[in-house]
């Protein structure tokens, strides 16, 4: 009786995004950003090279010293930003998913949008008997741990995935996405195949996090992976460290095909 | 900060001899890792006694293919040695189970400290033995992909039906390979991989990174800087005590408590990203200070979580007298505190059993030295025990925080980080993580990592999981587990 009681005591907690905006979504910081891309840097005294910039080697320079930034190896330590904020900022929001690991690339490499078209169309045509009632699985494929707890967070009442007609299931026979997070630890390369293959079709497997999408620190490794890429067929890309909640539902529905509309670039 | 001496003994048989003398005398066992070396292998053990930090080590030869264990001498050296056999490939004779735990490959050991990065290996075909036998006994695997939004590891239940005799533990699943990725890296890049070994306790591994660099260094790490390190510590482990409240009222099947509890933390985690971008606190410690004050002024920060407080407060007391709940935690999992002493079980696991060790008392690092803590402690060793500290750490949390707020707002001097670049050294660093003791050592040659050692408290304490089973049965285990809160990150890494 005590808890009925105190489970009304706040009222509604729960967020109305993404029918409605939400504050702290669009405050939430996503993966590193290139500011104006396409212009080469003006040339510091001094400065090592741009690409030393990055721990993760996520910052890539061309001939003509165009920058290019990797956001699916975004670790978000920031050094970038803090050393040329006139070169790099952060991307906020929780749009940083992406359907291809070309797109996660600032600014994007050659890829057609007819080919992006073409990959949006076939996951939307293979998750159209989805739409309304979705049951996700989750397998840790060497995370840091923090993952876990933001995939976790979407069952809090703030966020409230039920709301969505999202749950999550324990068989991965009832699985209709699968959300994998991790280097791709090599411990793990065969129970995250078993699950893979144990889930019917249609299924989309989002890679969960940097390390998920890229190898992020650990990287490629007699332990691990380097990404969870080389392991299941990856639909929907999310980078972060670890990735925001709302970056995690953002991913969700764009591999359903119901991303919201107008967060950030058409990915 | 306590001063640690170090010892090189003759012998690993010596070195034995000087570990046990050390812990029959009081002290507790904190740490045994092994690094390559020209001679062979060269055995470290952490020891931590009244005075602090203790490093004793002796060098096993090259082409030895084999020790006498020091496992049946010293119980809590049974991971640490089977640890040493997965990465250097060397026998620990006499131990009572030398098989594979984090790394479940055949040769090729990765050799942590030789700089040369192994490839990858075959799994190895040995798999642990089923330990009690008789009629209807059977193993319920139980991972390591498990129901539930989880970390992997596998539990092996050996059950006649309800009693749980015997559980076995497999943990090598998500083996990163960590202690090897930091060879080779800047001493300013390893802080993000410290953050990244075990991300829950983000600030803590940060911390205990960054010790051990500034023990090398001499560096004396700022106020304002020392104050914004317990800021965000602290705000860690209410985020963590949170965390193992949500797991146990989602156990109990407490639906409003489960909700509650876990909106409290969220907004733990939302204070953490205002307070400096990230939710996990990443980016905050760096070698010598902080990269910059919490971005909500003192004055707000005291309002927010006075706010905090005052609502989860009443929630906590309503938990706290939920008889239904309450039942399935009281004598369940118990952990004898003698068997936790010499275990030298850390964190709230070893201070729910009687102890009371506390790093930040006993051994304070940054601003704890200077501010008022209280170490929870409890005598009953069960589930019960481990959530009434969590509970008393999480009010000492808060009035931490209170005080270090209260500082920050006096602070005058603005400087937040003082140069901390030793390139040649070794030092080892400590920080009291939600979890227990972090204990990190580090080696630099030329300014780069040479040898990172990044012993969690989850590695040392998940290893008593095995013994608490004492008449529990299948059903009370999502309490065990959830009562130990551990993290699997920090024990594979």
């Amino acid at each position: 009786m005590m808890w009925a009681l105190r489970g009304l005591r706040n009222g509604v907690l729960t967020t109305r995004w993404p029918a409605r905006p939400d504050d702290y979504a669009a405050s939430t910081r996503g993966p590193a950003t290139v500011l104006a891309p396409g212009r080469p840097p003006p040339s510091q005294n001094g400065q090592a090279s741009l690409a030393g910039l990055c721990p993760a080697g996520a910052i890539s320079q061309d001939s003509q010293g165009a920058v290019a930034l990797d956001q699916g190896r975004c670790i978000q330590c920031g050094r970038c930003v803090a050393a040329r904020p006139d070169l790099f900022g952060w991307q906020h929001g929780p749009g940083s998913a992406a359907l291809s690991r070309t797109s996660l690339v600032v600014p994007p490499v050659a890829e057609t949008p007819e080919r992006l078209a073409e990959v949006r169309g076939d996951l939307r045509a293979r998750t159209r008997a989805l739409r309304r009632s979705v049951h996700l699985r989750h397998v840790d494929a060497g995370s840091d741990g923090t993952e876990e707890w933001e995939i976790l967070a979407l069952l809090n009442p703030v966020y409230d995935i039920h709301r969505l007609g999202m749950f999550f299931t324990a068989s991965p026979r009832h699985a209709d996405v699968l959300l994998v997070t991790g280097a791709g630890a090599r411990g793990m390369t065969e129970p995250l195949r078993t699950t893979y293959d144990g889930m019917p079709h249609p299924k989309v497997v989002i890679a969960v996090g940097t390390d998920a999408v890229g190898g992020g620190l650990p990287g490629s490794s007699y332990a691990a992976a380097g990404g969870v890429g080389g392991i299941v067929p990856v639909d929907v890309w999310l980078p972060g460290s670890p990735p925001s909640p709302f970056s995690i539902l953002y991913a969700v529905l764009l591999g359903l095909g119901r991303r919201p509309a107008k967060e950030g670039d058409p990915r | 900060m306590a001063t640690g001496t170090d010892t090189i003994v003759g012998s690993v048989p010596a070195l034995w001899d000087e570990v046990t003398r050390r812990v029959a005398a009081g002290c507790r066992f904190a740490d045994l890792f092994g690094t390559a070396h020209p001679g062979g292998v060269l055995l470290t053990a952490h020891l931590v006694g009244p005075a602090g930090l203790e490093t004793w080590q002796a060098l096993l030869p090259s082409g030895a293919a084999s020790y006498p264990a020091l496992t049946p001498r010293l119980g809590a050296a049974f991971w640490y040695e089977r640890e040493i056999r997965d990465m250097f490939g060397v026998v620990p004779e006499g131990h009572p189970r030398p098989q594979p735990l984090i790394l479940a490959t055949a040769g090729n050991p990765p050799r942590p400290g030789s700089g040369s990065q192994p490839g990858a290996a075959e799994r190895s075909p040995e798999v642990l033995p089923s330990h009690v036998a008789g009629p209807g006994l059977f193993t319920i695997p139980h991972g390591p992909v498990r129901s539930g939004v989880v970390e992997s590891i596998e539990y092996l239940v050996e059950t006649p039906g309800e009693d749980i005799p015997h559980l076995n533990m497999r943990v090598f699943y998500k083996h990163r390979g960590l202690e090897k990725r930091f060879e080779g890296m800047t001493s300013s890049d390893g802080v993000l991989l410290a953050e990244r070994t075990e991300g829950i306790a983000t600030v803590a591994h940060a911390l205990a990174y960054c010790h051990a660099l500034e023990r090398m260094a001499g560096a004396e790490v700022p106020w304002a800087a020392s104050l914004t390190r317990v800021v965000h510590a602290e705000l860690e482990r209410l985020a963590c005590h949170l965390d193992v409240i949500v797991r146990l009222a989602d156990g109990a099947g407490l639906a409003v408590a489960t909700a509650r509890f876990g909106w409290h933390k969220e907004q733990v985690l939302r204070l953490v990203s205002q307070l400096c971008g990230s939710r996990f606190g990443r980016g905050v410690v760096i070698p010598g200070g902080v990269q910059g004050l919490p971005r909500v002024a003192p004055a707000e920060l005291l309002t927010i979580l006075t706010g905090l407080d005052r609502k989860l407060g009443p929630d906590l007391r309503v938990l706290m007298g939920t008889a239904s709940f309450l039942d399935r935690l009281r004598r369940t999992g118990p952990l004898p505190p003698p068997r936790a002493r010499e275990h030298g079980a850390l964190g709230p696991i070893g201070r729910g059993s009687g102890g009371t060790d506390d790093g930040r008392a006993a051994r304070p690092c940054d601003a704890y030295g200077s501010l008022s803590v209280r170490v929870a402690s409890r005598p009953a060793g069960d589930a019960m025990a481990r959530l009434e500290v969590r509970v008393e750490e999480i009010a000492q949390s808060f009035h931490l925080l209170r005080q270090a707020a209260d500082e920050l707002a006096e602070v005058t001097d603005g400087t937040l980080r003082v140069p901390c670049e030793p390139a040649e050294g070794r030092a080892v660093g400590w920080a009291e993580a939600p979890q227990g003791e972090v204990l990190y050592d580090v080696s630099l040659s030329g300014g780069r990592i040479t040898r990172c050692r990044a012993r969690s408290a989850s590695f040392h304490n998940l290893v008593l999981m095995h013994e608490v089973f004492a008449g529990d049965i299948l059903t009370d285990f999502p309490f065990i587990e959830a009562s130990f809160g551990l993290s699997p990150a920090g024990v594979a890494r």
